[in-house]
């Protein structure tokens, strides 16, 4: 008995002194041995040669002060950065608005409507006084939002679509046609998706008709965010009592009128937890468009690493990129597990005021 | 609910209806597609059909199961390669996510504190990143290892260096077939008895059952006697020759893969434990039972219908996930296509093959899966 006793302060005290060599080593690279700045050289470029001397002991972190501005916004004209940077802060404002359950009412979407238009203009510009910036100079954060928060905002409407489609009754042709897409969507990698819509997509369209590579991988994610959101619309229809089906029955209403006052209202609002952790995963799965050469983070930050005199520094862009995705998923994580807890009370009175 | 179109004729009709439309849209856009496809590959002069599986494919490729040489075999060779290589990254990466996902998910119930803290910063932690970026960092790790000459010898005859990880290998010999089909003829007549053994009450009885798994490839050993020549990695120049290579595309993809889907697993596994009730744990525990015997007889067989059903959907994604293998140079069955269609143009055949194969390894995945579910279902109620 007394040696399980011993189990857990022996099991404590070896992770402590893992925990102490781990801590040691990373201070030891990240500020002890770390290089904090370059002097210039002949051409007003940083010298590096010191950061290559410290390369395997310790970090460079000039690197980082040198390409922030490239990774955060990619090629956009460095005099109208600020114009991304405002929609950085348009998107932060939108999920805060849209994660707090006193907004869940329809003119939200009215917000979202309006913050899409705030964000087309600052990107794109020509009006306003505001230059034009075509999309193929666009990069960085900014992409990366706007891939992952319009391919939501537009797979939604498919989404329902599709769950309902797929939970029609009587139509078994529709219900086929749901479930073919939502399981082929699914079972194949998105890679496979974006290499379809970056090389296959034109084969398949007139040739008049040339779109930019940035609006075909967008259509990919929708399609691909489609099936997965219809399946957590679906989860949502299901989990909804039958009662609730039959009351909307027994008042005589059609089944539009059901499912637009009943029964959606209801189902979307439990499944909202689970749209938040789907997103989550829409917002990692935007990286996977460095494979096509879309200037997202992702790419921003692998790119900022080939040029010649940086090459080596990978750890600092990756440790800055890791911290920038991990503020996003993990406050967005937070909020969800909040949400998911509010709506299980008991008493769902979510919108009760304070 | 009955449907409603059972019940009035006039709905069945618009039923009729709406499916006709849906039907006539999807042809419509099919329709459109093929004839734009036509026209573009015409005016580009892309050939169309499988036929270029059968031409010899200019791929180098640093890893293969089978034999390969570029320019010689084919396409359809090189594909072929691809799929091995992807089951080669996927299968050991379900099993060993699996084992790593269910020590950190009951680490995170631990009783000590801080153990059960760093599973859960472990599993948020890898969770909040993409998988990419994991990639590309477990990449940057191999990539800067020191060169052969110098490389890290964690055992003897193991050398990890920027060219992959060396260790020594059996050379094939001809009794080997005969040895791996005895050890698997013995799993599967240990299986048989153990079936038949455990109702027995005797310990022994059920413990006898596992011996066909010993015994069998010993009988086959001492029948053939194949010799045992084990290749050492060895120094040549700047490389390693002999031995087996683990390359640090594999070695990374491996690493990032396995890492990322335990994170996942860990927090099924945990919620499938703690969906057990708590009088099971108190119930064992009445019985003088450790935990651990707890954990293992009582509680994680239990919670093992909960676990399967997600855990499934994650072996999913991993395959799925393991096309990320292009962004880093391990040439998967992804990045095999992906050079074949820049090579031939063929997109549309070469996407195809992508979507058919893993659609092929995700239904195989599920049925498997379904069925062993199906058998707990079966033998724990």
């Amino acid at each position: 008995m007394n040696a399980r006793r011993l189990v857990s302060p022996l099991v404590t005290l070896a992770l402590v002194l893992i925990l102490a060599d781990v801590a040691w080593h990373f201070f030891s690279w990240a500020i002890w041995h770390a290089v904090w700045t370059l002097p210039e050289n002949a051409s007003h470029a940083p010298n590096t040669d010191l950061c290559r001397a410290a390369l395997g002991h310790g970090a460079c972190w000039p690197v980082i002060k040198e390409k922030f501005r490239f990774i955060l916004f990619g090629f956009y004209p460095y005099d109208e950065q600020w114009r991304p940077a405002l929609v950085i802060l348009c998107f932060v404002v939108l999920f805060g608005l849209s994660l707090a359950p006193r907004w869940w009412r329809p003119s939200l979407l009215l917000v979202w409507v309006v913050a899409f238009a705030l964000i087309g203009v600052l990107m794109w510009g020509g009006v306003l006084g505001l230059a034009f910036v075509a999309e193929d100079q666009w990069g960085g954060l900014p992409i990366t939002l706007i891939l992952a928060t319009l391919g939501l905002a537009a797979a939604f409407p498919l989404a329902i679509l599709v769950a309902l489609a797929r939970r029609a009754e009587g139509l078994p042709v529709i219900r086929l046609l749901a479930v073919a897409y939502v399981e082929l969507i699914r079972g194949v990698p998105l890679i496979s998706l974006l290499f379809m819509s970056s090389v296959m997509l034109p084969l398949f369209l007139p040739p008049a008709w040339d779109i930019d590579k940035l609006i075909r991988a967008q259509l990919a994610f929708v399609l691909f965010a489609g099936a997965y959101l219809a399946e957590v619309v679906r989860a949502g229809l299901a989990a909804l009592p039958r009662g609730q089906y039959e009351a909307a029955a027994a008042l005589g209403l059609s089944y539009a009128q059901s499912t637009r006052l009943i029964i959606l209202p209801q189902a979307l609002r439990q499944v909202i937890p689970m749209l938040v952790n789907t997103f989550i995963g829409f917002f990692k799965d935007t990286s996977l468009v460095l494979i096509i050469g879309i200037f997202d983070l992702m790419t921003t930050g692998r790119t900022a690493t080939l040029e010649p005199a940086w090459q080596g520094f990978g750890n600092e862009v990756y440790l800055l990129l890791a911290a920038i995705y991990f503020a996003f998923c993990f406050i967005m994580a937070r909020i969800s597990r909040t949400l998911e807890r509010r709506l299980a009370a008991p008493h769902r009175n979510i919108e009760e005021p304070a | 609910m009955r449907p409603l179109s059972r019940r009035l004729p006039s709905l069945r009709w618009q039923a009729l209806g709406w499916q006709a439309l849906a039907l006539a849209l999807v042809a419509l856009v099919i329709a459109t597609f093929a004839h734009n496809a036509s026209h573009n590959l015409a005016a580009r002069h892309i050939a169309t059909g499988f036929g270029f599986l059968r031409q010899a494919a200019p791929i180098p490729i640093g890893e293969t199961l089978l034999s390969y040489t570029p320019s010689v075999s084919s396409y359809g060779r090189a594909f072929a390669i691809g799929v091995l290589n992807t089951l080669k990254v996927a299968i050991p990466g379900c099993l060993l996510a699996t084992l790593l996902g269910t020590v950190i998910g009951i680490a995170r119930l631990s009783p000590i504190m801080l153990l059960a803290r760093l599973a859960a910063i472990y599993v948020e932690f890898l969770r909040d990143l993409p998988l990419l970026l994991q990639l590309l960092f477990w990449y940057g790790v191999f990539q800067t290892l020191p060169a052969p000459k110098q490389s890290l010898q964690p055992l003897p005859g193991v050398f990890l260096s920027n060219r992959g990880l060396r260790f020594p290998g059996l050379l094939w010999q001809n009794g080997f077939a005969l040895v791996l089909l005895a050890a698997v003829a013995g799993i599967v007549f240990a299986a048989i008895l153990a079936r038949r053994a455990a109702l027995s009450p005797r310990r022994r009885l059920r413990l006898a059952a596992l011996l066909p798994i010993p015994l069998f490839p010993a009988l086959a050993l001492a029948a053939v006697r194949p010799a045992f020549i084990v290749a050492w990695p060895t120094l040549h120049g700047f490389n390693f020759q002999g031995g087996v290579l683990m390359s640090p595309e594999y070695a990374a993809l491996a690493t990032g893969l396995i890492l990322y889907t335990a994170s996942y697993i860990a927090e099924i596994v945990r919620g499938g434990l703690v969906s057990v009730s708590s009088g099971q744990w108190e119930a064992g525990a009445a019985l003088g039972l450790p935990r651990s015997a707890v954990l293992r007889l009582i509680v994680l067989p239990q919670a093992l219908r909960l676990i399967i059903p997600p855990l499934t959907s994650q072996y999913l994604n991993l395959v799925k996930n393991s096309s990320l293998a292009v962004a880093i140079g391990y040439q998967d069955l992804v990045s095999i296509a992906d050079t074949t269609l820049n090579q031939t143009g063929q997109a549309i055949e070469g996407i195809a093959l992508i979507m058919v194969v893993y659609l092929a390894i995700s239904l195989a995945i599920s049925l498997a899966m379904n069925l062993y579910n199906a058998h707990l279902a079966r033998t724990t109620r």
